[in-house]
């Protein structure tokens, strides 16, 4: 018999994610003949126009409609997935912001093993399922195996596999509402009060053409002068990774990666950036990329045009002397 | 306010290059330098600041080996009134789940026997411990426990060799609320707190939850202080209570290695696939490379 697979759809304004697709790919890859069920949570014509969008490409799709669900609480998604969800079930939930608030909680309360932020399947073999994680900032990745016999809770890193197009499953749709909400709507001690969108800086990184992109490897605050010098010589704008903004040197508004800004320059220079998936994951738009680091091992080196091995802070100053000096 | 914040010793992946190790079944670890995984650092620091604001005491719990209680004192010496150590070998090889069980069974024992004290001289020097570090807690029956003692518990958002597992899991076995990613965080009474988690695109999602809740903490949510070589010797005298499976009132079944359900097989080196060009040559020779190369792809205005 084909195993059964579930998704949980992550949607906003009435659109899929794209992790959507990419977790057709994943459960094709937990089991080519998969039957595979979506679960779409939210309200009124966003939920149903998003029921649609995807319902060619999953053999099911499950709808949950309720009003207090037009803003997605973890909590209580959790208890409705528990109530429709068959003992054994295999779930797969994009790892993202809300993916990390929701499974592995999901993952207790369904007595189910918990395989967090996959980035690709090999495939089961007597309930043991063989997947690939990385560890120490993509730095190095291990085999897992997942005893799946009781059910699993996996999360699927977003953009890790390749999203599946090819829509011939014609799936159903299924309102679930009634069955989810037996028992009434969960109460829980977390209540939603608005989201606080993020401040557009003096200088919006996401039009700009050429980006420098600064990270740890600046070391000092101070050091930032060379930084904004090479920018300058280039006719471009300075971003950062997250560290800087942490440390509070750059303003977020010009911080790349996903929980920053999502760019599309022509050219990004990576100036001491390791390059962690979250920093990848707001570089769209296919730019040449220049890494300059010193540890050649860094992430960042993959996804580069062009990659120097060397400490930014002497390298990056001969190179802007080379720049002004050669005009 | 009590606050327990959980905290684990990683290699300090800023300042070491990764690497596996000859025959795959770790990483190479001889090398490493050690420290307090970054994201703890931030929960160690806010749970300081929330205490020193409306009261109440910080204690900060592991789960590893003898040499993880030098980061239990390292955050003493930051601010935090009580270090735990949880160690046992029946502890080694937990995952996610049993790391999150272990430290449940603390926060709601079941009975708690007789504990014994981790010597203080023993504390200092050692590193290199060859028990990876993240393979070494297991799972209990949060359900059936009584009611605990802490109003609020911290986890770091995650940790450079985890996936941010055991605060959603431990929130869940204790149910109690749960918020990820937290970068802001105010008391607002004895009963709630308003938090601001982090979500996609440099968004907050603004949210209200009640006390007793376990929160992930994200980094930037404040500025670790810094601690000082003194600091930290202050705290070489001070006894840090270890309890192992049967304190806690853990079978060890449900715990380590057998009580796991996820297993790493192997380490290995991540395939590079095209991977950038690297220039090589003098740095003036790299410099003229360079320079040429971003003129014809219109990187220079």
């Amino acid at each position: 018999m084909a195993r059964q697979v579930f998704a949980y759809i992550v949607h906003k304004k009435g659109v899929a994610d794209e992790t959507a697709f990419e977790m057709v790919a994943a459960a094709k890859r937990i089991d080519p003949d998969a039957s595979i069920t979506a679960i779409v949570a939210g309200t009124g014509d966003n939920l149903n126009a998003v029921c649609n969008e995807i319902a060619s490409s999953y053999h099911e799709v499950w709808k949950i409609d309720n009003k207090a669900l037009s803003y997605p609480n973890a909590e209580a998604i959790r208890t409705l997935l528990v109530r429709i969800l068959p003992e054994q079930g295999i779930v797969i939930i994009p790892h993202d912001t809300f993916g990390m608030d929701l499974a592995p909680g999901l993952s207790i309360k369904l007595n189910a093993a918990y395989l967090p932020d996959a980035v690709d399947i090999d495939g089961v073999d007597e309930n043991q399922l063989k997947a690939v994680r990385q560890e120490y900032s993509g730095q190095v990745s291990t085999h897992i195996v997942c005893d799946i016999s009781g059910g699993a809770v996996i999360t699927t890193r977003p953009g890790s596999f390749k999203a599946d197009e090819t829509k011939g499953n014609g799936g159903q749709i299924f309102d679930k509402t009634a069955q989810a909400m037996e028992g009434g709507f969960p109460e829980t001690g977390r209540r939603f009060i608005e989201v606080i969108e993020a401040e557009v800086g003096a200088v919006d990184i996401t039009k700009s053409e050429i980006l420098v992109s600064v990270g740890r490897g600046v070391e000092d605050k101070d050091n930032l002068e060379i930084v904004f010098d090479l920018a300058k010589a280039m006719g471009g704008d300075v971003a950062c990774s997250r560290p800087i903004v942490d440390a509070k040197w750059l303003e977020k508004s010009r911080q790349v990666g996903t929980s920053g800004k999502t760019v599309r320059p022509k050219v990004y220079m990576a100036l001491g950036i390791s390059g962690s998936f979250q920093h990848q994951g707001g570089i769209k738009g296919a730019p040449f990329i220049v890494a300059i680091n010193k540890n050649p091992k860094a992430p960042i080196f993959k996804v580069a045009d062009v990659g120097v091995v060397a400490d930014m802070l002497d390298f990056v100053p001969k190179l802007t002397d080379k720049i002004n000096g050669s005009r | 306010m009590e606050i327990l914040v959980c905290i684990k010793r990683v290699p300090d992946t800023s300042e070491n290059e990764i690497n596996v190790n000859r025959d795959g079944t770790d990483i190479e670890r001889d090398d490493l330098v050690y420290s307090v995984n970054e994201w703890d650092n931030y929960a160690v620091e806010e749970a300081i600041q929330i205490r020193d604001r409306v009261g109440g005491s910080v204690t900060v719990v592991t789960v590893g080996d003898e040499e993880a209680e030098e980061v239990v004192r390292r955050e003493m010496a930051m601010g935090a009134d009580k270090g735990i150590l949880l160690l046992d070998q029946v502890f080694n090889g937990s995952d996610g789940r049993g790391i999150a069980s272990i430290i449940a069974a603390e926060v709601e024992p079941q009975k708690r026997a007789h504990s014994p004290l981790l010597a203080a001289e023993n504390a200092s020097e050692s590193k290199n411990s060859k028990l990876p570090y993240g393979r070494r807690f297991p799972a209990a029956c949060a359900g059936e426990l009584q009611k605990g003692k802490y109003d609020l518990i911290l986890t770091g958002a995650q940790a450079d060799d985890g996936a941010g597992q055991v605060g959603g899991m431990l929130a869940a076995m204790l149910d109690r609320p749960y918020a990820s990613l937290v970068t802001s965080l105010e008391v607002i009474d004895d009963k709630k707190i308003k938090v601001g988690r982090e979500i996609e695109g440099g968004n907050v999602e603004m949210l209200e939850i009640d006390l007793p809740c376990v929160l992930s903490i994200q980094t930037g949510i404040n500025e670790p202080r810094y601690v000082g070589i003194r600091g930290i010797r202050k705290t070489a005298s001070v006894e840090i209570p270890v309890y192992g499976a049967e304190d806690l009132g853990l079978s060890p079944e449900s715990v380590g290695e057998s009580g796991s359900r996820v297993k790493r097989l192997d380490y290995f080196m991540p395939d590079s696939g095209e991977g950038a060009e690297i220039l090589e040559g003098s740095t003036d020779e790299i410099v003229g490379k360079l320079v040429e190369l971003l003129k014809a792809r219109g990187g220079i205005k």
